[in-house]
């Protein structure tokens, strides 16, 4: 069920109205039953997946639990009896029985999300050294990826290690535990909850609250705004760019990249919008996963407010861990060793963001196009941080100031090198996308844009001045946004200049909206990963 | 302070639902041009005088074939014809549920050709055939019957989903008849004066099978049921187009099927002759369609039938009727009129080419 179908609005009108109409002490059961329904639509067979890694992480959880209350009353119990190497023995042996419960569930969980994801990935490569040999090749597999399976798998791995790591208490009501995996508005993109931030309003009782859901209703519209004023109209453009290469290189590269960081934008912060917003008219706070990523004027700072959730879920779960891991900090003795101390340090550093990159570029989409898109990523920011003393030199030695101009300059430069990044996930390999970023350089056909050309990629006049229109109040809501809650502006003016703007905005959607008959409808962009 | 929000939300609800309301009506096509058909099933709604001997159900068969003037002048039979483009025959089983909660004829006449489609066609040809009805549980039993894949049935109860995208597509006949549209059709009828002599039809190509569809055969059981219920007599009609080619095979299991039910079948390509249709002078379109004076004939000879076989009373004697039935006469022949000056002064008639007056006009 899309965000965006008919039936899914049908679907959020019920449940909301059921929601505040059922005793409080039935929402979160209301919820649940409603995250399946809706999982259902997505084909039955899903359901055992998300259900298998809900009991798996459930039972797990539990008995890291267990084990580590086992270990308080056990150590209470024997205070006295026991010698101090004595309970360092026995809570070796818990944390040992601990962490291979953690690495099972670990192994366990994402083995499934990585067979059903990059078995024909696999595959594809192992044919691709088969071929070399002359070896027969193998055949595919037909395994379908059931909707959401990197979203509520890293959410279920972030709470069980959070579990081990004694952080919180392990939910002891199933039902709540897969109310967390599964809540319907976010299962499908995100944002990548955590259990501690979202659970104490996931399962309290909420009274009906007007401000709150009408803010909640305010932001849904303006993510299907977003979605389907912007993302699903230029979406054409970027298709008819991004499919013939052969026909659309040079200035239409720059062109399809620039088109493509809107589309990603509008329709990722859209589905975003559209969840969090939701989840507000239930009474339930989501986390922000944006923060004007655009207006970010260096690449770090652009991954600290783009897909935040994710950011630091990687960060969490897989730099810190992996940066202070034994056979890291091996690596860190003996490259301090071999290197000096000022390049030996950056080894595990420069090993960490890597493999976080390598893993952020997988989890996007099993292809090569992501991995590269990963690393570079990486690449540029170790390059970045590198650079940054020289940076600070020449700002020093030619007086760069930090002005309006400058920091426009530093927004333009990060928002075109994180969209020449992106080529990478626009067209269908490697290759190809490295020859269309050079094709910007070496084929001079700007002309052509003066010839009409822009009119030749599905769009005609109307939807460029929409487009424009569009983007112009995505751009004036973030430069608002800037000095607090627009929508808290908004409430503070006279009815008729808010009703003013809510009615604007309602049938903007309704009468601009690229849907129904004579649109594709298009998936959220993010709901494939 | 709580009394004041909730009037200003109603107020604000209010205005959303006028507001989409006025822009569903602008942003609807208004079928007043070129493809005018599209206007025909809405303009029954209109209708003062709902309380017809015969209702005609079908598509362009009986809207373009019949005229229900010529029947009331000729045999003071009152009609009327709810045929739109390309009407499958769960199209007019529906519409004739819908027609029946307003009137109960004496005669339904169902045309035939649509018997060769078991599964819908085209969006287009459903919209047509489906918006102009009121809202009601037929209407979306229609809509839900009539659909193809990629439709949704909520643009059949809010058409402003489907139509949102006209907006760049506005023009001046949009507006125009934003409120108020002009009368297409003559209770139903739709004139064309024009004439196109029948020529060569391509040789009609075998078909693997023969047989109507299951869910035809369905819908007629329907019709025949939903007259019996209602105590109205059915008759099955095949108008006398030329094409579609209406094939023996198709034809025999018509005559099979009234004979099963014991219905009347007048299969008019039989009765040319009789009916006196010369396809050099009667049809505006080559045989596929007949024009106004095709049309009053083929009317001249089934009123003939309908009246005999039915006992429907002459009611020109009757004052309201006769007073209705003038008004409607005049407007018929004041748009014949109309279309026979315009043939002289263009040479073809405006209403149906568009594209060529709007060249012409440049």
């Amino acid at each position: 069920m899309l965000f965006t179908s008919y039936g899914f609005i049908l679907f959020l009108c019920v449940v909301i109205g059921l929601y505040y109409i059922i005793p409080k002490r039935f929402q979160w059961q209301l919820l649940l039953i409603s995250s399946f329904v809706f999982y259902y639509f997505s084909g039955w067979s899903n359901l055992i997946y998300i259900l298998v890694t809900i009991v798996s992480t459930y039972f797990i959880g539990m008995k890291l639990g267990n084990l580590n209350k086992q270990q308080n009353l056990y150590l209470k119990e024997n205070k006295e009896t026991l010698s101090r190497e004595e309970k360092k023995a026995y809570k070796e042996r818990i944390k040992a029985k601990r962490w291979r419960w953690l690495l099972f569930c670990l192994f366990f969980n994402l083995g499934i999300l990585a067979v059903i994801k990059y078995t024909n990935f696999a595959i594809a490569n192992i044919n691709n050294i088969f071929t070399l040999f002359k070896m027969n090749e193998l055949s595919f597999v037909n395994l379908i990826q059931p909707m959401g399976i990197s979203f509520y798998t890293f959410k279920t791995m972030g709470y069980i290690i959070d579990v081990y790591r004694v952080k919180y208490e392990p939910e002891r009501n199933i039902g709540k535990l897969a109310l967390f995996v599964s809540f319907f508005p976010q299962l499908i993109q995100g944002p990548i909850s955590r259990f501690d931030d979202l659970s104490l309003s996931l399962f309290k009782e909420h009274d009906f609250n007007a401000k709150s859901f009408s803010f909640g209703f305010q932001r849904v519209l303006w993510g299907y705004f977003k979605k389907l004023v912007i993302a699903d109209r230029i979406v054409v453009a970027v298709l008819e760019i991004t499919r013939n290469p052969e026909t659309y290189d040079g200035i239409f590269v720059l062109v399809g990249m620039v088109f493509y960081a809107i589309q990603l934008y509008a329709d990722f912060t859209g589905g975003i919008d559209i969840t969090i917003g939701i989840a507000q008219m239930l009474g339930i706070e989501v986390k922000e996963n944006f923060n004007r990523p655009y207006f970010s004027k260096s690449i770090v700072e652009y991954w600290r407010r783009w897909h935040i959730t994710m950011g630091t879920w990687f960060r969490d779960y897989i730099f810190y861990p992996l940066s202070v891991c034994k056979p890291m900090l091996n690596i860190s003795k003996s490259s301090r060793k071999r290197f000096g101390e000022q390049i030996g340090k950056k080894v595990p550093v420069y090993l960490s963001t890597m493999t976080v990159w390598f893993t952020t570029g997988l989890w996007h989409g099993a292809s090569w196009n992501f991995v590269v898109w990963g690393l570079l990523n990486g690449f540029v920011i170790l390059v970045s941080q590198e650079f940054e003393p020289l940076y600070a030199k020449f700002h020093q030695r030619f007086n760069v100031r930090d002005t309006f101009g400058f920091r426009l300059f530093q927004v333009i430069r990060t928002f075109l090198l994180m969209s020449s990044l992106r080529i990478l996930d626009c067209y269908r390999d490697v290759g190809i996308s490295f020859r269309m970023f050079g094709s910007m350089f070496t084929k001079f056909n700007i002309n052509e844009m003066l010839t009409g050309s822009l009119l030749k990629l599905g769009l005609d006049i109307s939807d460029y001045i929409v487009l424009l229109i569009g983007v112009i109040v995505l751009i004036s809501i973030s430069l608002i946004q800037r000095s607090g809650s627009v929508r808290e502006k908004i409430s503070g003016k006279p009815a008729i200049i808010r009703y003013t703007v809510y009615v604007l905005l309602l049938f903007s959607i309704v009468i601009f909206g690229a849907y129904g008959i004579g649109f594709d409808s298009n998936q959220f962009i993010y709901n494939q990963f | 302070m709580r009394k004041k929000k909730i009037i200003s939300f109603v107020i604000l609800i209010l205005v959303i639902v006028t507001l989409a309301l006025l822009l569903q009506k602008l942003l609807m096509p208004k079928y007043m041009t070129k493809i005018v058909e599209g206007a025909l099933i809405a303009e029954y709604y209109d209708e003062k005088n709902k309380n017809h001997d015969v209702i005609f159900i079908g598509d362009c068969e009986v809207y373009e074939n019949l005229s229900p003037i010529t029947l009331w002048e000729e045999y003071g039979i009152t009609s009327y014809i709810r045929g739109s483009a390309q009407q499958l025959i769960w199209h007019s089983y529906y519409i004739l549920e819908d027609t029946l909660k307003y009137e109960k004829p004496d005669v339904v006449v169902f045309s035939v050709l649509s018997m060769m489609y078991d599964t819908p066609q085209k969006e287009a040809y459903n919209r047509m055939s489906i918006d102009g009805l009121p809202l009601s549980l037929t209407k979306m039993k229609l809509a839900k019957a009539s659909m193809l894949p990629e439709e949704d049935l909520i643009t059949y109860i809010f058409p402003l989903l489907r139509f949102h995208s006209r907006w760049n597509e506005l023009s001046e006949e949009d507006f125009k008849y934003w409120f108020k549209k002009d009368q297409i059709a003559h209770n139903g009828y739709l004139m064309r004066v024009d004439v196109k002599p029948a020529s060569s039809f391509p040789k009609p190509r075998k078909l693997a099978d023969y047989k109507f569809g299951d869910i035809c055969y369905e819908y007629l059981d329907k019709i025949v049921k939903l007259c019996k219920d209602n105590d109205i007599e059915l008759v099955l009609l095949k108008a006398p187009s030329l094409y579609p080619h209406w094939y023996e095979e198709w034809d025999s299991q018509i005559v099979d099927y009234a004979e099963k039910n014991g219905l009347l079948y007048i299969n008019m390509l039989n009765h040319l002759d009789e009916i006196g249709l010369d396809f050099n002078t009667d049809t505006y379109d080559a045989g596929l369609h007949l024009n106004l004076s095709g049309a009053e004939k083929s009317s001249v000879f089934l009123g003939r039938i309908l009246q005999t076989e039915f006992n429907l009373s002459d009611k020109r004697q009757d004052k309201y009727l006769k007073a209705v039935w003038k008004e409607k006469a005049d407007a018929y022949y004041e748009m014949e009129a109309d279309q026979y000056r315009e043939l002289e002064e263009y040479g073809y008639l405006l209403k149906f080419n568009m594209k060529r007056s709007e060249e012409n006009n440049q």
